[in-house]
């Protein structure tokens, strides 16, 4: 048995009964989590450990870092497009490439199509069946349902009783017909699920409605980008061109591409002020005296920015996304943030599969290395194929620990609201306020799995609404006759300095991203990512501090524990991403030698 | 009580008489006398949903996403109505132990009655452990699933080709479905592509559902009906590479006039996918639509041809074609004479006019 209390001010017990999840399913990538629970069935202790790696930093090394995007975006496919944006912007600042002002407006809109995209999605279909129960909706009275929804949201068209009753039978042959698909092995008889049965109704209704509208919103970035997920990129701008009503303008971004994009935004906007923000606030309603998962939240905050509103500009005070970090719940100081401070982001591995030569020591990210080293620890149960209980002592993890400054921090829609909150910004403000009034809770609710559910949500409002700015900021530059869309001075590689570093970031949707490069001789020798989940979902460090993940779990209350349905809300309201979050580098040209091939 | 593929139809608005019509035009596509039409009416209106393992393994889920992204049919109907999606850590209620579970269940009682549907592929070095599903090696969940399959579908390029992760130098040792040591012999569909397009993906569960039997496969075990032809063979700005109008640099006259970006890197002469026939997001556009060549996405290590902005040097490797690069050649003589070439023999084909092509039209 291991008692301790955490620098950063928790307190673990392993004595009682270790409870595993693995898989965590509804993520991005795989991820396994155990816990230990008293006799009370309260989380005592936790342990967050990414289960998967594949080492695209090392593929990347000698390559062309134009090509770069492509690589990188291929991280993740969910959040598809921040990295290869995060890529570019780094190749451009290690070669000092200004884009144009179009470029910009259609890179935000993109990134900004997947803030609203990715948000959506996670809320109804990653992270909706942790609170709402699709058995349940059977019982439901669609009259009930019609009359909730026409209460919530009267302006949403959807909202007569034929229409719920008509998804309720579709519901109802699809359980009778005995093969419950997705919906299978759930827990739909615990009692942690608290919607009454015409709101259940109302959630997957439009969990339905929700599947076939989001696939119009990434139609945006087919129009700029070609396809998606994966849309093309461009160092030095974006690949489309410009052609308003000049020759060939039928085979360019012209008048009909804009009003499609034009037409998307509007309905996009609609659909989350009608249909996500309405279910959210009125299933937030019926949770809000669950109020567990706050962890790092109260205390260690971290957002990079994102959106510049003028092309080129990155200090904060361009960026439309606050940036800025939160440390010791001191929410009346915002600390500056600098990606190129060596002292700032540093990486740290003793408690994850990986080696440094001295592991007392963290990395920043331009000086760091990595050689994967899989062993686990004498007190794993089981064996090094077949774990059943992993070793938290040693390491157990294929996520690294970045610190900032030494904190373990959180990172994602929350950490940009409470940042922005604490700046005092206007829009961000309102939207809390108006949340926190429509609940009636206080401001220390925000600190919770339910605040980070909360900020997902009215984020993905003020993006939508975001892109409706830049689309017309576009269209006000192309009127003022400018249509250029690629800057290709630097395109040839032959005007490159023989060595250069860079740094691109983005807020993606699960958090703070940054991208770190070094260019010789026209080629990348050395590439390292530091994704939102390697914050989030990251393993204790040589401190003993622990992640965000597992800060969350600690002190919750599972109702039964071989159902852990708290677990998983907890875990999704961070909406994990672990194909990002696993990651490795090999700066100074170490073969990967230590690999074993069996 | 269970929705059959009958009831599915008759809910998206197709009458009865034109459900047995396609049960008859079904039974002529199969080589089957019309006798047989009443009996694939009866296994469409009675018959289960087919159960479906959709494993995970080192990937980023762009499949799944792009799959939700369908538009005909839509995700939610081949979700509700013509699968019966039982596992599928993406989407799937049920965690740990209660998922583990699905999959025993499924593979005991529909012994080689599922199918099991791969993104992603099984890392083989440092044990397997580079990928852990329930504290074990993917690949061992993945060969216990595929013992008792009745066929695997790769989904995308990963769990076809490698993808990514297993470009140089493949740290991990990904290793795609079919070349995985110890893997049931089933049968492979391969739909390649990063990801491949959302209706490509649902029209070949369709296919399976619909036809009750494996698409015809190409010999690197690609549905030919969207895997035969190359992008370049359809795609719209073809007339400009044959009459040698390219881009020369992003942004320039050339690319706002939507010409050939051929120059630009474009791998569209050597990648066989249907971007430039289905498209994109329900027919949007498709990457060269949108000003950016094609990266080869569906090609077999496209990750390791060279950088996506160089020039194709040969691709006369594909049939009648003249090599391709005379076109692209910088020197106006040379493309005038290579479009001449060019165009000479593609005439046998499509009985076009030599005449007709503008060499040093670049000028």
């Amino acid at each position: 048995m291991t008692v301790r209390n955490t620098p950063n001010g928790f307190h673990l017990n392993d004595a009682g009964r270790r409870v595993v999840v693995d898989p965590v399913t509804r993520i991005e990538g795989h991820m396994r989590c155990e816990v230990n629970i008293d006799e009370d069935n309260i989380i005592r202790n936790a342990i967050s450990s990414g289960t998967m790696w594949r080492g695209l930093e090392v593929i990347l090394k000698g390559r062309d870092p134009r090509d770069a995007w492509a690589f990188v975006q291929r991280i993740c496919g969910v959040c598809t497009g921040t990295h290869a944006l995060t890529s570019v912007r780094a190749v451009e600042d290690a070669l000092n490439i200004k884009i144009p002002e179009n470029a910009n407006s259609i890179r935000n809109i993109m990134q900004l199509s997947l803030q609203a995209h990715d948000h959506l999605v996670h809320f109804y279909h990653l992270h909706a069946l942790d609170w709402v129960n699709p058995v349940n909706a059977l019982k439901a009275d669609p009259n009930a349902t019609s009359a909730l929804q026409q209460q919530i949201s009267p302006s949403h068209p959807k909202s007569s009783p034929g229409y719920f009753r008509d998804t309720q039978n579709r519901l109802k042959k699809f359980v009778e017909s005995g093969q419950l698909g997705p919906f299978k092995n759930g827990y739909w008889t615990n009692p942690a699920y608290l919607l009454p049965p015409e709101a259940d109704l109302l959630a997957v209704t439009h969990y339905l409605e929700a599947l076939d509208f989001q696939k119009d919103i990434m139609k945006i970035r087919t129009v700029f980008g070609g396809k998606d997920p994966h849309p093309n990129w461009l160092v030095g701008g974006v690949p489309c061109a410009i052609n308003i009503d000049g020759i060939g303008a039928v085979g360019a971004i012209n008048m009909e591409r804009l009003n499609l994009v034009s037409s998307i935004i509007d309905r996009t906007i609609t659909f989350i002020d009608q249909v996500y923000i309405p279910d959210l606030l009125a299933i937030a309603q019926f949770y809000k005296g669950w109020m567990y998962g706050g962890g790092l939240s109260g205390t260690s905050l971290l957002a990079y920015g994102d959106i510049p509103d003028k092309a080129n500009d990155y200090s904060a005070s361009n960026l439309l996304m606050p940036r800025g970090a939160i440390i010791n719940g001191d929410l009346t100081k915002v600390h500056e943030v600098d990606l190129t401070d060596p002292e700032q982001i540093k990486e740290f591995v003793p408690h994850s599969w990986y080696s440094y030569p001295d592991e007392a020591i963290g990395l920043h990210p331009w000086d760091g290395i990595t050689e994967p080293n899989y062993k686990i620890g004498p007190n794993t149960k089981g064996d090094r194929t077949h774990i059943k209980e992993l070793d938290e002592a040693a390491k157990y993890s294929w996520i690294k620990a970045p610190r900032w400054r030494g904190h373990a921090m959180e990172v994602g829609p929350l950490a940009r609201y409470v940042v922005g909150y604490a700046q005092g910004n206007k829009e961000i403000t309102e939207q809390i306020n108006f949340v926190l009034k429509t609940l009636d809770v206080p401001v220390s609710a925000l600190f919770s799995t339910l605040g980070r559910t909360a900020a997902r949500g009215l984020e993905a409002q003020w993006a939508a609404g975001k892109m409706r700015y830049f689309m017309d900021k576009m269209i006000a530059n192309i009127k003022a006759g400018d249509l250029a869309t690629a800057n290709v001075e630097r395109w040839d590689p032959e005007t490159w300095p023989s060595s250069v570093k860079g740094v691109g970031f983005t807020e993606a949707p699960r958090g703070a991203l940054g991208h770190w490069l070094k260019i010789e001789d026209s080629k990348i020798a050395n590439y390292q990512c530091v994704v939102p989940t390697t914050w989030n979902g990251s393993p204790r460090d040589q401190q003993g501090n622990i992640g965000a993940f597992e800060a969350a779990l600690m002190n919750t209350k599972v109702e039964r524990p071989e159902e852990p349905v708290e677990i998983l809300r907890t875990l999704h309201s961070f909406d994990p991403c672990l194909a990002c979050s696993t990651h490795v580098i090999s700066p100074d040209g170490t073969e990967l030698t230590s690999v074993k091939v069996r | 009580m269970i929705e059959t593929f009958y009831d599915v139809m008759r809910r998206q608005g197709i009458t009865r008489r034109s459900f047995l019509k396609f049960c008859s035009l079904t039974a002529a596509s199969l080589g089957l006398s019309p006798a047989f039409a009443p009996k694939i009416a009866h296994a469409m209106e009675t018959k289960p949903r087919i159960p479906v393992l959709w494993l995970h393994g080192l990937e980023c889920t762009c499949c799944s996403e792009s799959f939700i992204r369908s538009g005909h049919p839509l995700a939610k109907d081949v979700i509700l109505s013509m699968l019966s999606l039982d596992y599928d850590d993406t989407i799937m209620a049920a965690a740990g132990h209660n998922a583990e579970a699905i999959v025993t269940e499924i593979v005991e009682k529909y012994k080689g009655n599922y199918i099991l549907a791969v993104e992603g592929n099984p890392p083989l070095a440092e044990d397997g452990m580079y990928c852990i599903i329930g504290g074990k090696p993917f690949v061992e969940q993945l060969k216990y699933a595929a013992e008792s399959c009745k066929a695997i579908i790769s989904w995308g390029s990963c769990a076809s080709w490698g993808c990514v992760q297993a470009a140089k130098p493949n740290p991990t040792r990904a290793t795609p479905v079919h070349k995985v040591p110890g893997l049931a012999d089933k049968p492979i569909i391969k739909v390649p592509g990063c990801p491949p397009i959302a209706e490509v993906m649902t029209a070949v569960v369709a296919y399976l559902l619909t036809f009750d039997k494996l698409p015809t496969l190409d010999k690197q075990g690609r549905p030919q009906m969207f895997y035969s032809q190359r992008i370049h063979d359809k795609c719209y700005r073809r007339p400009h590479f044959d009459a040698g109008q390219f881009v020369e640099h992003w942004d320039d006259e050339a690319a706002r006039q939507g010409q050939c970006l051929y120059k630009m890197g474009c791998k569209g002469p050597t990648t066989y996918n249907a971007c430039s026939t289905v498209k994109w997001n329900e027919g949007t556009s498709f990457p060269i639509q949108s000003g950016h060549g094609c990266i080869g996405c569906s090609e077999d290590g496209f990750w390791d041809k060279g950088s996506f902005y160089q020039r194709l040097t040969d691709i006369n490797q594909f049939g009648i074609e003249a090599n391709a690069d005379a076109v692209g050649g910088t020197a106006a003589a040379v493309v005038g004479a290579g479009v001449a070439v060019h165009a000479g023999l593609t005439a046998l084909h499509r009985a076009k006019q030599p005449g007709d092509k503008q060499p040093g039209a670049e000028q």
